[in-house]
C-alpha cells in the first residue's frame, strides 16, 4: 500500500511541477499577479509530495518489502539498517528520485530565500525550475519508476552492490547531486534574466552565493568520490579519468569559471553575456553528466543498467532544455551589450584568461570523454581514451590558470601597472623557485615535473600570503586587529580557497612523484619493507560479517624498528552477489598514508598483498575541503545579507504589475 | 548577430553524436569469445544429479546457452521470453544454472515454466568463468561446429529474439 501511495505522491508532484513550470512564466510575461502568486505555493507543494514519495521508497527498503522490484534488486534482509537507507540511491531509479528530491529542495530554498527579489523575477526563476522538475519527474514516472511491484514477491533481495556498502557512499551521491543540481538556481536566474532582459549587477549578486554553495557541495562530492575510490577499490589511485568522474569534473570546471565571471559582473558590470552563457553551460553539463551516467552511452566502472528508452528520453529533454536556452541566449544576447571596458593588464583580463583556460580545459575533458562515442558513431571502431590523453592535455591547460591564480587577486580592476605588479610579486616568485629547487631534494629526488608542481603550489600559497599582507598594510585603520576585521568574509574565503588549491597541488605532486607501490606475495611471518617502514604479516583469520564472509589479515607495522600499529585488510565475499571485495587498511598520517590491500590467495597459505606508501596523499582531499570551506566563508559574507535590505526598493514592481518594455539597466550599454 | 548562435551550433553537433551514440550498444563489448570455439564442459544436469551433459553431446546442431539463476531477478524478467522462444521450436535452449542451489532452481522452473531441453548445474560457477560470465543472465548462440556466434549480456527481449536470434539461427541452420 505504501509504495502505491509513494507512486501517487509522485504523480501529484508532477502535476504541481507542471503548474509551477507553466503558469508563473505566463503570469510574468503578461503581468498577471494571480498567476505570479502561484509560483511559491506550487513549488512548496511539489517539494512536499516528492519528499513523501521519497519517504515511501525509503520505507520499502527499511521494511524489506521485496514485493517492490527496485528493493528486491538493491537490498537484502541481511543488509545492515544504515545501508538500507542509502540503498535507496544504490540503483538507477532511486538515484533519479534523489535527484528530483534535491531539485525540489533547492526550489524550496529559493522560495524561502528570495525576499530581496521582486515577485515577477521569482516567478520566472521558479517557473524555469518547475519545467526542469517536470522533465525529471516525468522521466522517473515513465521510464524509471521505483515503485513497480514484483509479484509474487521475491523471497529475498539481490543485495546492494558491495562497492556501495561503505560509509563514503552514504554521503557521496547526495553531496554530488547537491552540487550538480544546485547549479540549476544560477541557470534558472540566467534564463529569467534573459527573458526579462535585465542582466544587471543585482542578478549577479543574487546568483553568486547560490552558485558558490552548489560549487562547495560539488567540490566536496567529487573529493569524497575520489577518496572513496582510493580506499574502496584497492588500487590506491585517487582519480581515474573515468567517464563518470569526468561527468562531475566538467560542471565543476565550468562552475568555477562561472563563480569568477559572476564576480566581474557583480563588481564591474562586465562579462554579462559571458556569465549568462556560463550559467547555461554549467547546468547543461550537469544535465549532460546525468545523461552520460544514466543512459549508458559510455561504458564505465560505475556500470548502471542501461535502457534505450531512458537514453532517448533524457536526450530529448537535453535537446529541449539546452537547445532552448542557447536559442534564447542567441536571441537576447545582441541586445544586452558588453559592459565596462578594461585594459590588457587588469583584474578583468586575468579573470577572462582564467575563464578561457577553465572552459578550454573543460572542453578537453569533454572531448576525451565523448571521443570514444564519436569514433564509434562514425564507424571507426571501439576505443577508450585513458589517463595519458588527459594528463597530456589537461595539465598544460591548468598550469597557466594556476599561475594566474597567484597574480589575479593582486591585480587592480580596470587597469593595473605591469611593472608595479612584477615588483610586488618578486618575493613570491623567489620563494617559489627556491621551494621548487630545494623541496624535492629533501623528499628524495628531483624531477622537472615534481619541481614544477611544487613551484605552482608555493607560488599560489606565497601570493596568498602576499595578498593578505599587502591588503592589511594598505588599510587605514591603526590597529592590525581592526584591519583584519575590516576585510569582508568573501575576501578571506577567496584566500582560503586559493590556498586549498595549493595544498591540493602539493598532494598531487608529491604522491605522484614519491609514492612507493609494492605488489608482493606474502605468507604468515613474511615481511616487506618500504623505506624505514617494515610490514610483517602476522597471520590470517576468517571472519563473518552480517552479509559477507571475510578473510582478515593482521600486519604489524614498524618504523625504524619502533612499532606504529596494526593493519587489518580484509577480503570479503558478499553472500548474495558472490562478489569479492577488498577492504583496504590504511594508517593515515599528516604527511603519509600506509596502505595495505589483501589480494587473492596464491598457492597454499600465501596471499597477494599490495603495500603502498603514499606521501601527502591526504593533502589532495584536505585541499578540496579547504576550497569548499573557502566557498562557505565567501557565502557568509555580510554583503549578501545587507543586499537583502537595500535591493528591494528599485526592484519593486509598478502598481499595475507591468514592467517597462525595455528595462533601463539592461540597455545601459546597448549598441 | 551570428556569433551568438555559435554555442547553439556546437550543441546541435554534439546532440547529433549523442543521438547516434544511443543507437550503438557500448555494452555489446566485442567479446573475445565470439567467433571462437565454445569452451568445453562436462556437468551434471539439474534434473538428475546422476546424469551429465558435455559440450561434445551438442555438436552438430545450432543451440542456445542461457545462463540463469533462481536468485537473479533479471532472469525472472527474461524467463517469459525464453519460454516463448522455446515454444517456437526453432532452436534448442540449454540452461546453465549458475551458482545456484538445486532445490531453489528446480522450484523456480516448476513455478515459471521450463524452456530448457536441459539445464547444466554449475554450482561452483567454474564453467561460467570459462564462458566469461560477468553478469546473469547471459545468452550465447553456438553453431553446429561448436563456435560461439553471438553473445548477449543482460536479459534477452522478445524483440531481440525476433530480430536477432531467429534470423541468426536460420542462417546458421541453412
Amino acid at each position: 500500500m505504501i509504495p502505491e501511495l509513494g507512486h501517487f505522491a509522485l504523480i501529484l508532484a508532477l502535476a504541481f511541477a507542471l503548474v509551477q513550470g507553466v503558469l508563473p512564466l505566463i503570469g510574468a510575461a503578461r503581468g498577471n499577479g494571480t498567476l505570479i502568486a502561484l509560483a511559491k505555493p506550487a513549488a512548496r507543494a511539489q517539494f512536499v509530495f516528492i519528499a513523501l514519495a521519497y519517504a515511501a521508497l525509503t520505507n520499502a527498503f527499511v521494511a524489506n518489502d521485496f514485493s517492490v522490484l527496485y528493493v528486491a534488486q538493491h537490498s537484502n534482509s541481511a543488509l545492515p539498517l544504515v545501508y538500507r537507507f542509502t540503498a535507496v540511491w544504490g540503483g538507477h531509479e532511486g538515484s533519479i528520485l534523489l535527484w528530483v528530491l534535491i531539485l525540489a529542495g533547492w526550489t524550496l530554498a529559493v522560495t524561502l530565500f528570495s525576499k530581496q527579489l521582486d515577485d515577477r523575477t521569482v516567478a520566472r526563476i521558479l517557473g524555469v525550475m518547475g519545467l526542469i522538475s517536470t522533465g525529471f519527474v516525468a522521466f522517473t514516472l515513465l521510464t524509471s519508476n521505483p515503485f513497480l511491484r514484483l509479484l509474487p514477491a521475491a523471497p529475498d533481495g539481490q543485495d546492494l552492490t558491495p562497492l556501495l556498502q561503505d560509509p563514503g557512499m552514504v554521503i557521496h551521491p547526495p553531496m554530488l547531486y547537491m552540487g550538480y543540481v544546485g547549479f540549476v538556481v544560477a541557470f534558472a536566474f540566467a534564463i529569467a534574466a534573459l527573458l526579462s532582459g535585465r542582466l544587471d549587477a543585482a542578478w549577479a549578486r543574487w546568483s553568486r552565493p547560490w552558485t558558490t554553495v552548489a560549487w562547495c557541495f560539488l567540490t566536496c562530492g567529487i573529493a569524497l568520490g575520489s577518496f572513496w575510490a582510493y580506499y574502496e577499490l584497492g588500487w590506491g589511485g585517487w582519480w581515474f579519468w573515468d567517464p563518470v568522474e569526468n561527468a562531475s569534473l566538467m560542471p565543476w570546471l565550468a562552475g568555477t569559471a562561472l563563480m569568477h565571471s559572476l564576480s566581474v559582473t557583480e563588481k564591474r558590470g562586465g562579462f554579462k553575456m559571458w556569465t549568462a552563457l556560463l550559467a547555461i553551460i554549467t547546468f547543461s553539463l550537469s544535465l549532460l553528466g546525468t545523461f552520460i551516467v544514466r543512459s549508458g552511452v559510455l561504458t564505465s566502472v560505475h556500470a548502471f543498467a542501461s535502457d534505450p528508452t531512458r537514453g532517448v528520453f533524457i536526450l530529448g529533454f537535453l535537446a529541449l532544455v539546452i537547445g532552448g536556452s542557447l536559442l534564447l541566449f542567441a536571441w537576447r544576447a545582441p541586445r544586452v551589450g558588453a559592459g565596462g571596458g578594461f585594459e590588457t593588464v587588469s583584474r578583468e583580463s586575468m579573470l577572462l584568461a582564467n575563464n578561457v583556460l577553465l572552459i578550454v580545459a573543460c572542453a578537453s575533458v569533454m572531448l576525451g570523454t565523448l571521443y570514444p562515442l564519436v569514433i564509434d558513431a562514425l564507424g571507426l571502431g571501439k576505443l577508450s581514451v585513458g589517463p595519458p590523453y588527459f594528463n597530456a592535455v589537461f595539465v598544460p591547460l591548468m598550469a597557466p590558470a594556476l599561475f594566474l591564480m597567484g597574480i589575479g587577486p593582486l591585480t587592480r580592476w580596470r587597469k593595473a601597472g605591469a611593472i608595479d605588479l612584477a615588483l610586488r610579486l618578486r618575493w613570491a616568485a623567489g620563494v617559489s623557485v627556491a621551494a621548487a629547487l630545494l623541496a624535492p631534494a629533501l623528499l628524495g629526488h628531483w624531477t622537472p615535473l615534481i619541481g614544477f608542481g611544487l613551484l605552482l603550489a608555493t607560488w599560489i600559497a606565497s601570493t596568498v600570503v602576499l595578498n593578505l599582507v599587502t591588503r592589511l598594510r594598505e588599510h587605514p585603520a591603526p590597529a592590525w586587529s581592526q584591519r583584519l576585521r575590516a576585510q569582508p568574509g568573501s575576501y578571506y574565503g577567496m584566500l582560503l580557497a586559493h590556498f586549498g588549491m595549493a595544498v591540493f597541488i602539493v598532494g598531487v605532486t608529491v604522491v605522484g612523484g614519491f609514492a612507493v607501490e609494492k605488489d608482493v606475495r606474502m605468507a604468515p611471518g613474511d615481511t616487506v619493507a618500504i623505506g624505514s617502514y617494515v610490514f610483517k604479516l602476522e597471520g590470517l583469520a576468517e571472519r563473518r560479517g552480517p552479509n559477507y564472509a571475510a578473510v582478515r589479515a593482521t600486519l604489524s607495522v614498524t618504523d625504524d624498528g619502533r612499532p606504529i600499529g596494526e593493519l587489518n585488510p580484509e577480503r570479503r565475499v558478499y553472500t548474495v552477489s558472490r562478489s569479492p571485495m577488498t577492504e583496504t587498511a590504511i594508517d593515515r598520517g599528516f604527511t603519509r598514508d600506509l596502505y595495505v590491500a589483501l589480494g587473492d590467495s596464491v598457492g597454499t597459505n600465501a596471499w597477494g598483498m599490495r603495500v603502498y606508501y603514499k606521501p601527502f596523499v591526504g593533502w589532495i582531499w584536505g585541499g578540496c575541503l579547504l576550497m569548499a570551506l573557502g566557498g562557505m566563508l565567501a557565502v557568509m559574507d555580510r554583503r549578501y545579507r545587507a543586499a537583502r535590505r537595500t535591493a528591494n526598493e528599485p526592484a519593486a514592481m509598478p502598481a499595475n504589475g507591468a514592467l517597462p518594455a525595455r528595462p533601463a539597466l539592461a540597455m545601459k550599454a546597448s549598441r | 548577430m551570428k556569433r551568438y548562435f555559435i554555442p547553439f551550433g556546437v550543441f546541435v553537433v554534439m546532440l547529433g553524436f549523442l543521438a547516434l551514440g544511443l543507437t550503438l550498444k557500448p555494452r555489446e563489448l566485442p567479446s573475445p569469445l565470439v567467433g571462437k570455439a565454445a569452451p568445453a564442459f562436462l556437468l551434471p544436469t539439474l534434473n538428475s544429479p546422476g546424469s551429465s551433459l558435455s559440450s561434445q553431446d551438442l555438436r552438430g546442431k545450432v543451440w542456445v546457452l542461457n545462463v540463469w539463476a533462481s536468485w537473479c531477478v533479471a532472469c525472472r524478467d527474461e524467463h517469459a521470453t525464453m519460454v516463448e522462444m522455446a515454444k517456437l521450436g526453432l532452436v534448442p535452449i540449454y540452461g546453465l544454472n549458475y551458482k545456484d542451489q538445486r532445490a531453489d532452481a528446480l522450484g523456480w522452473l516448476d513455478r515459471l515454466g521450463n524452456p530448457y531441453v536441459a539445464s547444466l548445474f554449475d554450482a561452483e560457477g567454474l564453467v561460467g568463468i570459462d564462458y566469461g560470465v560477468y553478469g546473469v543472465p547471459e545468452t550465447f548462440v553456438i553453431d553446429k561446429v561448436g563456435v560461439i556466434r553471438r553473445k548477449f549480456i543482460g536479459p534477452v527481449t522478445a524483440q531481440m529474439v525476433r530480430d536477432e536470434i531467429v534470423p541468426l539461427v536460420a542462417r546458421l541452420n541453412s
